[in-house]
């Protein structure tokens, strides 16, 4: 049982900061243009497969740094040609913009690279287990992975809230007029941090893509629950998105780890009364509902607080 | 929803707008009537019966997305769910014998649809826009993943079968051949359609366009406009429902798909590519996008693409959809200067359909590359593999982007000239 703690308390902080590294770009991008960016997990996958594809051509610690180049170049190129003249149309279109552009990536990524999933392997350097915990390896890899979260998370933190460069963007958040007539080109402030918000979903691609499955629904199936985090977060509020990230990256790991049901805690119902909702719900397992736990988070949080954790903007 | 203004306070229309507005619908069931006469091959029929439900869910979508301003990424939740109700119904009325028949099914599922908006509508619509938008996804999500658990009432991946010819009959029709399948569809089609019209034309329709304008507005003049968006969104998941019912009645079977963000997007698509301004653009939309899909399944693998660039093309610059691209010629042809701008739009067609031959030629070229499948555009055969296919691509691509803005910039210089015109003679606000 402490065994089965301490390794998904791992795997759920894990989880949690790769969460956290796609929200905060989502969350920045969010606060800046009042937008939430659906193609931002589309850029993840993008990451995760350039990534596996400049491996093969260049090597892993290369492609490390040109996936998320070429991504968030690929971002800018969204905002300054899409999403900018999108704003005159307003919100809403902004946001079917990128949803129709994360349909497209899918699209464009299984018609390139198939939809079967690719064989992304851990680079040979980290390709051993770290400690060895209750008899379970513990891989050095995603030890790797959690140490690029964190360093990534600490940067971005010190960046917007100690560098003159984060006092600018900060400002144009609330302020872009001001900012605009102190002499800072606004446009491009805002280009860049699209930009650098899909670099940073890139990256969290390549690292992420050997230690999960690196195919053409890897978006589809994170995309949702990213924006569960944000919600549940708060919408624009970065200590929320990573309050949120943790929450939500624990409890579904501790869900999938458990498989208990009612059943097995209270023994089968009578077999005699024929199946039913309540046979179902009695004898589904924990680990069966993980996939849903953040939804039905989100539907309460709302139900209760319906800005989100630390949110404060009413949309 | 007590004191509303009542709609006659809506101003008189001329008897000749009367009348055209009834001949527009009357002419629109004669087409329904006789659309089967012309086309009678079963796979027409098929086509005409998808295109009808299709129609029902995108004007039901519309009811949210185009008059309330509610951007639901989970509409297909009560499209499914009218699909199971009514599909539950269909068997129960079997096993008990009820005396129900078969064209009051959608009924059923209109109140499968409308039940569970009824339970979930009032959390999700405290909060419009983006806010909306994510927790309409994410409740999406959650019942499409909670029905692959409650497998004794949504059937597991294998969905849920049903037999509409069991059911007791009417006027002696059997609903075994797709022609009455297809009557029923168009009869329910019919009614849907003129409920919700009649809907945009009631009070509840008229407070929805000003919440959708103007929230606080309307909560100054004394509406709640969380009740006004709770409202709609019920009226959505009726109809939505019974869309959902129609469905399962024509394919005799409801799963899991039927709730999927596949089918959210879907509707999402064929509501916003028609045009969300105007009640017949998401007809418009339904018939284009179920059409597309298939007709383009046969001829490509990858028609999910070209979806997808033929929406964020819309987005991008056509936000009425198509809808609002036909009607901004109203007042020019009321004004009589259409004939201005024709020339130009014959000149744009041939660089456009150009610069698009390339895109699709690109797209079929990377899609077909590993397999090495011939590529046939218009007859004639390109080699996917061959540097020749390529170049006529990177060709087309490039020189038709070039000379097609050039053209466009022609047909806006055009436009705006009708356009001075028409509003000189009083025509164009």
């Amino acid at each position: 049982m402490l065994e089965l703690i301490v390794i998904s308390t791992l795997n759920g902080v894990l989880f949690g900061m790769l969460l956290f590294l796609l929200s905060s770009g989502l969350t920045v991008i969010f606060s800046m243009m009042g937008v939430l960016n659906f193609a931002h997990a589309s850029f993840y996958m993008l990451g995760a497969f350039f990534g596996f594809q400049l491996t093969k051509w260049v090597g892993f610690w290369p492609a490390l740094l040109l996936a998320p180049l070429l991504v968030g170049a690929i971002g800018m190129a969204v905002e300054r040609y899409g999403l900018r003249n999108t704003h005159k149309h307003g919100h809403v279109a902004e946001l079917l913009l990128t949803f129709g552009l994360a349909f497209a990536i899918e699209e464009i990524v299984s018609m390139i690279w198939g939809k079967t999933p690719l064989d992304y392997r851990v680079p040979a350097l980290l390709d051993f287990p770290a400690f060895t915990i209750f008899s379970t390896n513990y891989p050095a890899y995603k030890l790797f992975m959690l140490a690029v979260s964190v360093v990534i998370f600490v940067v971005l933190l010190v960046v917007l809230k100690r560098t003159r460069v984060g006092l600018i963007v900060q400002a144009a958040l609330t302020h872009p007029h001001m900012v605009g007539h102190l002499g800072h080109n606004v446009g491009r402030v805002f280009m860049v941090v699209f930009g650098v918000g899909s670099a940073l979903a890139g990256l969290a691609g390549v690292i992420a893509g050997p230690a999960l499955v690196t195919q053409s629904d890897m978006a589809a199936a994170l995309g949702p629950i990213l924006f569960v985090v944000v919600v549940f977060g708060g919408l624009g509020s970065l200590p929320g998105a990573f309050i949120a990230s943790l929450v939500i990256g624990l409890v579904q790991t501790f869900a999938v780890a458990l498989n208990g049901s009612l059943a097995s805690a209270f023994g089968p119902l009578d077999p005699s009364a024929g199946p039913s909702v309540l046979t179902d719900i009695w004898n589904v397992t924990i680990a069966q509902v993980a996939p849903i736990v953040p939804y039905l988070l989100l539907v309460l949080v709302l139900i209760v607080r319906p800005v989100g954790l630390m949110g404060t903007r009413e949309s | 929803m007590t004191a509303v203004t009542s709609a006659s306070h809506l101003p008189a229309k001329s008897a000749g707008s009367h009348l055209r507005f009834y001949a527009v619908w009357l002419i629109g069931v004669a087409v329904l009537i006789v659309l089967p006469l012309l086309f009678s091959s079963g796979g027409s029929l098929t086509s005409f019966s998808l295109i009808g439900i299709a129609i029902v869910f995108a004007l039901s979508y519309n009811i949210l997305l185009g008059q309330t301003g509610l951007l639901s990424f989970g509409h297909a939740v009560h499209y499914g769910l009218g699909g199971f109700a009514a599909c539950h119904m269909m068997n129960a009325v079997v096993t008990h014998g009820w005396p129900i028949p078969l064209p009051f099914i959608p009924l059923f599922g209109g109140v499968g649809g409308l039940v569970f908006a009824i339970i979930i509508g009032w959390v999700m619509t405290k909060r419009a826009g983006t806010v909306f938008a994510m927790i309409s996804l994410g409740i999406g999500e959650l019942v499409a993943s909670s029905s692959l658990i409650l497998r004794s009432v949504f059937g597991g991946e294998a969905g849920i079968t049903t037999d509409r010819t069991a059911l007791p009959r009417m006027f002696g029709w059997t609903f075994g051949p797709q022609l009455q399948v297809y009557y029923l569809i168009a009869f329910w089609l019919v009614l849907s359609a003129i409920a919700m019209y009649a809907l945009t034309r009631t009070p509840l329709g008229r407070i929805s366009n000003a919440v959708r304008d103007n929230p606080e507005r309307v909560q100054f003049i004394g509406y709640d406009p969380h009740v006004v968006r709770y409202l709609a969104y019920c009226f959505a998941g009726f109809f939505a429902g019974i869309a959902g019912g129609l469905a399962a009645i024509s394919f005799e079977i409801a799963n899991s798909a039927y709730l999927g963000a596949i089918q959210s997007g879907l509707v999402l698509f064929a509501t916003f590519i028609g045009g969300t301004a105007y009640f017949f653009g998401p007809i418009l939309g339904a018939i284009l996008v179920t059409y597309l899909q298939l007709g383009l399944t046969s001829l490509t693998s990858v028609w999910q693409l070209y979806f997808g660039i033929i929406f964020i093309g819309i987005v991008m610059f056509s936000p009425g959809g198509i809808a609002g691209l036909l009607m901004m010629h109203r007042p020019l042809v009321r004004a009589g200067t259409l004939g201005t701008v024709i020339p130009s739009y014959l000149i744009a067609i041939v660089p456009t359909a150009a610069l698009a031959c390339g895109v699709i030629l690109t797209i079929e070229t990377v899609a077909r590359y590993s397999g090495g499948d011939a590529i046939n555009l218009f007859g004639v055969a390109f080699n996917p593999r061959s540097p020749a296919t390529w170049g006529v691509a990177a060709v087309l691509v490039v020189a038709g982007f070039f000379v097609a803005r050039l053209s466009w910039q022609r047909i806006a210089r055009a436009w705006d000239g009708a356009a001075t015109v028409a509003r000189d003679r009083g025509y164009l606000a």
